[in-house]
């Protein structure tokens, strides 16, 4: 009894040596720091309804909680500690990652820069020779521009308009089939694509043909490619399999391909991801206990699985939500009236990224995204040199 | 990059060429997460035309100082963002 009763002082002392040290902050008519749950939710989630998304937007404005005492500017530090990155699959030219605590907009810049603004190398120039087949050489030539070449594009320079083609600059292959008279119908895959390190071996045609200096071809290469170190052991290579053309018996193509450095803005050859694109996590909320047939019903309904049923113990059995991230927002489980869009709630948590980057194969995907967020820096860079 | 303000500092307009929304967005959003930012903007005047229009307009402080802070900023951002991720995908690959 007398110790709990001292026990009981020495809180009341604690106690009061506390509130001697009350912050202003923490009394309980200032607003605390902590915006309200229904706003909470509106900043934090979109709201899929069953006829539109609702409350899409995100709230950027530094002063958009002041009246409420919540600070919404941007603190680098907190940024730092809420921002997390979550590996879920990767492999040689796919990876799909969790991106959590980023606004869209920044979100949205690295896709953005992933498709169009990270350089690639790819055909940009073919010397036909010969053609006599069925396709026509503009096409067959875009077919060439398509196909992805294994080559880290850091190691080139891009050719501008008064350079000479170099070896710095232009990768050049050649591609020779030809069908037999009397073989079968033949399939020109791009492997066919055999790389020229020593650059171009067609002759340009001289004005003047009794020229004592060496004819020219259609590159200057100053020494072979392969004699370069980060190629002597990896030899340029494009991907496989990839049908270029068909020829019948008797035709032939013969033709170079210069490839060069360029960017997906230009053209969509250059991009280095077959695609890239990011989805807000699902977030599946059931408002009301969902039971016994109802909750047979609502497991029914969903065509991904996203509900399961769980035995509650005594006969009963009620609706949980089991996978939520496999949720696609098809809203079949809110489409069969009003009582079923009061039972759940369908959001998206705005700041949590599902990104996937499917590489074509120049560079591994984790490297692409590394890659985007350095152009993204180089932007701000050249901003503030052009302010300053 | 043209900077175009009539005779006040707090206001102004900043032509960027060769950019788009990629860059453009984001500095809008860590333009308005500074609280010296009274009003931000951009704007796109044409499509086939590589420039976006940045405005800038703060509560005290020369419009340029606070836009070379918001890129500072989203720089930061960046190097955050590239330092988890590499972490996280050495984790990833450590143990997948
Ligand atoms: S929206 Fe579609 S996928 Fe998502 S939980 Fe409902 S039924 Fe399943």
């Amino acid at each position: 009894m007398s110790s709990s009763d001292s026990g009981s002082d020495e809180a009341m002392t604690d106690a009061q040596q506390q509130k001697g040290f009350v912050s202003a902050l923490e009394m309980p008519d200032v607003p605390s720091q902590k915006l309200q749950p229904h706003l909470e939710l509106r900043r934090t989630r979109v709201l899929c309804n069953a006829d539109a998304p609702d409350n899409t937007d995100t709230i950027q404005y530094s002063g958009a909680y002041a009246s409420m005492g919540v600070d919404n500017s941007l603190r680098l530090d907190q940024f730092a500690n809420n921002f997390r990155v979550e590996v879920k699959r990767l492999t040689e030219d796919e990876m799909e990652f969790d991106m959590v605590g980023i606004d869209p907009a920044i979100a949205n810049a690295f896709r953005r820069i992933l498709l169009a603004e990270l350089p690639t190398m790819a055909i940009e120039k073919v010397l036909i020779a010969n053609n006599t087949s069925v396709i026509q050489d503009e096409v067959l030539s875009h077919r060439l521009g398509l196909i992805p070449i294994k080559v880290d594009p850091r190691l080139f320079d891009y050719l501008s308009e008064n350079d000479k083609p170099s070896e710095k600059n232009t990768i050049v292959f050649k591609l020779h089939v030809k069908c037999g008279k009397k073989g079968p119908r033949m399939t020109v895959t791009s492997d066919e694509l055999k790389w020229l390190p020593s650059g171009s071996e067609l002759l340009k045609a001289s004005e003047d043909s009794n020229s004592s200096s060496r004819a020219e071809t259609y590159t200057s290469f100053t020494c072979s490619q392969d004699s370069l170190p980060e190629f002597s052991s990896n030899p340029i290579t494009v991907y496989p399999d990839i049908i270029v053309a068909k020829l019948g018996p008797g035709q032939e193509i013969e033709l170079e391909a210069h490839a060069v450095k360029g960017v997906g803005k230009t053209h969509a050859k250059w991009s280095p991801v077959a695609t890239c694109w990011y989805r807000m996590l699902p977030e599946v909320v059931l408002t009301q206990q969902i039971e016994g047939k109802t909750a047979e019903v609502l497991k029914k309904k969903c065509p991904v699985g996203v509900f399961d049923i769980e035995d509650l113990g005594d006969g009963r059995t009620r609706a949980t939500v089991a996978k939520p991230r496999a949720c696609t927002l098809c809203r079949e489980c809110i489409r069969d009236g009003e009582e079923w869009e009061k039972r759940i709630s369908l959001r998206r948590v705005k700041d949590h990224f599902i990104f996937t980057i499917e590489s074509t194969g120049a560079l591994p995907p984790e490297v692409l995204f590394t890659e985007a967020v350095k152009i993204l820096e180089d932007k701000c860079e050249r901003v503030i040199s052009d302010l300053s | 990059m043209e900077h175009t303000s009539f005779g006040d500092q707090r206001n102004a307009t900043f032509s960027l060429t060769e950019e788009d929304h990629t860059l453009a967005n984001a500095l809008r959003f860590t333009l308005n997460q500074d609280p010296r930012a009274l009003f931000c903007g951009y704007s796109i005047p044409h499509p086939s035309e590589a420039r976006v229009n940045v405005r800038v307009q703060t509560t005290g402080e020369p419009a340029r100082e606070v836009l070379k802070d918001a890129c500072q900023d989203l720089m930061l951002m960046c190097q955050t963002v590239r330092s988890t991720f590499d972490k996280a995908v050495a984790d990833f690959k450590k143990n997948p």
